[in-house]
């Protein structure tokens, strides 16, 4: 055992009934390191970190921290060890201050709060690592980056010297996350050790010291950062060579097929979401929305497909006003949706892959005709699109609940996709999928713009826009700020315009106004 | 902590089973009422009885003959009806427990169509007929004021179906006191007979083996209602919506299945057959409107329809198992130890239900 680890965690081995989901791994990060972790959905770092933090026992192995073997039993005894994880979805108290949160499940806390000493830690924290913030702010008051450093700022009053990030950047804009960094280098520089989870591999090249990818629950490399290139690190991931470039045959846009003029809504709290948005996605063309989450791209979706109330505007879809219809007039218009959230709304976790594939066709012939539903034909065509969407479960009849995040994800896009839309609505449609199953998305919707659909592509990942859009049209504060054409975007500019900054170029012509092609009745 | 540091320490943890075996869904129901059974043996021996012989006598009464298996059809009843009723609305998590209510209901309304509505004189096919349509409608009103109110207004449908119950019942007392009253016993006048639910025993002369038996149409009812259902799950779009919904509201929106007309169909539908219930028990057992006519039926329904995971032809047997448990428990003294049986295999099969669910860990570190 060597002295110079942090962290040295030796052989680590974790099964579950069914899978091996750590084989013997063998996970090493020095003090003043930030040391990414990579690998696919199901390669093993959730449950790798898992062990780390307490949640989960291994079955073998040891874990060392400064070169004492410890033993964790819960997430307590990870914290008091100095191991603290930032996790993807906030954990915060939306009506409570900053300091408040800071100090939520503390267990040596006196029962008298001295609300003014613990506010005064909080900022000494902020202003250590440069993580500006207020206190005593409460935490709805706070964008998704400032609620972000609370999270951190909550590990570090634990005296975490170990951090997992888990895909902190997922929800920044590249504004932001050059700040972001910015801190993650000062907590470097203080000696601090630090485990990065990402996809981006932009990202981990830029800011990791180490890399260690892992791969069907096994270590496969630990390397250093300088020197190695997106795609060796691709291809470690995956286990063979990976392309980047997605062929996207020339643009031929058609006849509009989705108008929206001056669509305004609310979000779920009553606050002004969209406000008088207005856009045009055309037959055979990719408009990409891009913006910081929280901007107005869910409402934009729901509102759509009838999901959610307007408060003016109108919506056209080939036919007359669909603002306010009901789902089903939309989805019978031929508008396809991929929802952001693929378990919550996207399937029914407990039916089939069959009904789920079916979760839309069931109305209309051939599965449906009058009362009844065939459901052997349904079985048959959910066998096929198994095969021709590459999908893997061990069969139609398997219930959803028990397929991976981008099988699922392929389940949603074989439905929406069969049923020959006109218009497609794909949010986030690559969330949380690994490189090979975001691979096969893209082509899914490059193909289906071939065939001359519209699609309407929201996403958080720049890349994704980038390379994907003939049009990117960012939104900011339920508006859209611009819309640029693909080839000639900038990335910078359209970085400022989401933080809602008018670049300079705004009247040049490289970015024209939302509404020049649309003109509904 | 270290583990040197740390004494040694077992925890029980509960971990949920990932895959349950199809097999184990059908057994253990059996696994589980055979325990209960066992379990209800050691306190029936705590009393100083034989359970071996309680049971036997039970098992006699209940099953034992043509005349036990008669007086349990005529409970199991009003539970298959019933018990199919609160299903449907189960099967979308809409937690329906106001069937004894909408049994009431309807019991009302075919009794206002018998004794107010249609002259003694009306020809039997059209009297029961109309009294069958009344009960579904009363039930299934009943079952519809909740629905719209879950529907419209997100009311918690748990809570208004509770207490229609006691809307209901007093509903029901007003008219037995007061105006429907035979001489202000808590009873109406009974029935013209052509508002009587045929019973085999009125088939006695031709069919000499029916002489006795009080059983009636209604268990005919019941059994094409379950077939109805069992078609309904399988093979219509409607109940695919159904279980849609039941799984994910939030997909059958998306998916474009409308969930407020949905859910105030489905409560309308599952009130209307409790109501139904009531209108086969005041036709074709009380042959009147009474106070009590109903020994918790829409009570017991739910526990029925639980037990049978929601299918409506499991939900045949578990319910000729519990009406034969009634009729057998009208055998043993006190009347009491009958109900604690109730209670004791309620509580091991819905306990055990979650043991076969989970597995108990011990670890130690």
């Amino acid at each position: 055992m060597s002295d110079s680890y942090a962290l040295e965690m030796r052989q680590i081995t974790k099964r579950f009934p069914g899978t091996l989901a750590n084989d013997r791994v063998d996970f090493t990060a020095r003090e003043g390191e930030i040391h990414a972790l990579l690998g696919e959905n199901g390669a093993g770092k959730s449950t790798l970190m898992n062990v780390l933090t307490g949640l989960y026992h291994p079955d073998e192995g040891e874990i060392y921290i400064n070169g004492r073997r410890f033993r964790f039993n819960s997430p307590g005894d990870a914290i008091a060890a100095g191991v603290g994880m930032v996790h993807q979805h906030f954990m915060l108290v939306p009506n409570q201050t900053v300091a408040e949160n800071v100090i939520l499940g503390l267990r040596d806390v006196p029962f008298r709060l001295n609300g003014r000493r613990i506010e005064e830690n909080v900022q000494a924290i902020s202003e250590q690592y440069g993580l500006p913030i207020d206190p005593r702010a409460k935490i709805w008051q706070l964008s998704v980056g400032e609620q972000q450093r609370v999270e951190i700022i909550k590990v570090l009053y634990r005296g975490a010297q170990i951090l997992i990030l888990d895909e902190p950047t997922a929800v920044l804009t590249p504004q932001e996350t050059q700040g972001f960094f910015a801190t993650l280098d000062e907590m470097r520089r203080q000696g601090k050790t630090i485990i990065f989870i990402s996809h981006k591999l932009d990202e981990v090249l830029s800011i990791a010291d180490r890399i260690t990818v892992l791969r069907h629950g096994a270590n496969v490399a630990t390397v250093d950062a300088a020197g190695m290139t997106k795609p060796e690190l691709a291809s470690l991931m995956v286990g063979r060579p990976v392309l980047f470039h997605i062929d996207k045959p020339e643009c031929k846009p058609g006849e509009p097929r989705l108008l929206l003029d001056g669509i305004s809504a609310l979000d779920n709290k009553g606050l002004t979401a969209l406000n008088r948005l207005s856009l045009t996605v055309r037959s055979g063309e990719i408009v990409g929305v891009a913006g910081v989450a929280g901007n107005g791209q869910r409402e934009l979706a729901e509102v759509i497909c009838g999901l959610r109330a307007t408060t003016g505007g109108v919506i056209d879809i080939g036919q007359n006003n669909v603002a306010d219809a009901p789902p089903i007039v939309v989805i019978n218009a031929g508008v396809a949706y991929v929802p952001e959230d693929r378990g919550a709304v996207g399937t029914a976790p407990n039916l089939s892959v069959a009904e789920n594939m079916a979760l839309k066709a069931y109305r209309k012939p051939p599965i449906g005709s009058g009362l009844f539903m065939d459901r052997r034909l349904m079985r048959e065509q959910a066998a096929e699109l198994i095969k021709r969407f590459d999908i893997s479960t061990p069969g139609p009849l398997t219930p959803v609940r028990k397929l991976s995040g981008g099988n699922l994800q392929k389940v949603i896009l074989a439905r929406e996709i069969s049923s020959n839309p006109r218009v497609i609505i794909a949010a986030y449609p690559t969330r949380g999928l690994d490189i090979g199953a975001t691979e096969n998305v893209r082509n899914i919707l490059v193909d289906e713009r071939s065939n001359g659909t519209a699609i309407l592509l929201i996403s958080e990942d720049l890349d994704e826009i980038f390379a994907l859009s003939d049009r990117i049209a960012v939104l900011y504060e339920g508006e859209v700020a611009g819309v640029v054409p693909g080839e000639q975007a900038d990335r910078d500019a359209v970085g400022l315009m989401m933080a809602g900054e008018t670049p300079e170029a705004e009247t040049a012509p490289a970015v024209t106004t939302p509404h020049t092609e649309a003109a509904p009745s | 902590m270290t583990a040197q540091s740390r004494p040694r320490t077992s925890r029980i943890r509960f971990e949920r089973v990932q895959e349950q075996p199809r097999w184990l869904m059908f057994v253990s129901p059996i696994i589980l009422i055979g325990a209960a059974l066992l379990v209800g043996a050691l306190l029936l021996s705590l009393t100083g009885a034989n359970p071996w012989f309680v049971y036997q006598r039970m098992a006699q009464a209940a099953f034992g003959d043509r005349y036990g298996w008669s007086d349990t059809t005529i409970k199991a009843t009003p539970l298959i009806l019933a018990g199919l009723g609160v299903s449907i609305a189960f099967r979308m998590r809409l937690w329906n427990i106001g069937a004894e209510g909408q049994l009431y209901i309807g019991a009302f309304c075919a009794t206002g169509v018998a004794l107010h509505l249609f002259s003694p004189e009306t020809p039997a096919w059209l009297m029961l007929t109309a009294m069958a349509i009344a009960g579904f409608l009363g039930g299934a009103f009943w079952g519809f004021i909740p629905g719209v109110l879950k529907a419209k207004l997100n009311v918690n449908e748990i809570i208004t179906t509770l207490m229609l119950n006691y809307v209901a019942i007093f509903w029901n007392n007003y008219f037995i006191y007061g105006p429907w009253s035979e001489r202000g016993f808590g009873l109406t006048p009974q029935f013209p007979r052509n508002a009587w639910l045929p019973r085999f025993t009125d088939f006695g002369a031709a069919v000499p083996s029916f002489r006795g038996l009080t059983m009636h149409a209604g268990i005919f009812l019941a059994l094409i209602v379950a077939l109805i259902l069992w078609v309904v799950w399988r093979r219509t779009k409607w109940g695919f919506e159904v279980s849609i919904i039941g799984d994910n509201p939030q997909a059958a929106r998306y998916a474009g299945v409308n969930l407020a007309r949905k859910i105030m169909i489905v409560m309308a539908l599952s009130g209307g057959l409790a109501g139904l219930a009531g209108m086969a028990e005041v036709s074709g057992v009380v042959h009147r409107l009474q106070e009590r006519f109903s020994p918790g039926y829409g009570f017991t329904a739910i526990i029925v329809a639980w037990l049978a995971k929601l299918n409506p032809l499991a939900l045949i047997v578990v319910a000729y198992l519990f009406a034969g448990l009634l009729v057998g428990g009208d055998v043993i003294q006190p009347a009491g130890i009958a109900q604690l049986l109730q209670g004791v295999i309620l509580f091991v099969v819905v306990g055990g239900e979650m043991m076969l669910r989970y597995r108990i860990r011990i670890e130690r570190s």
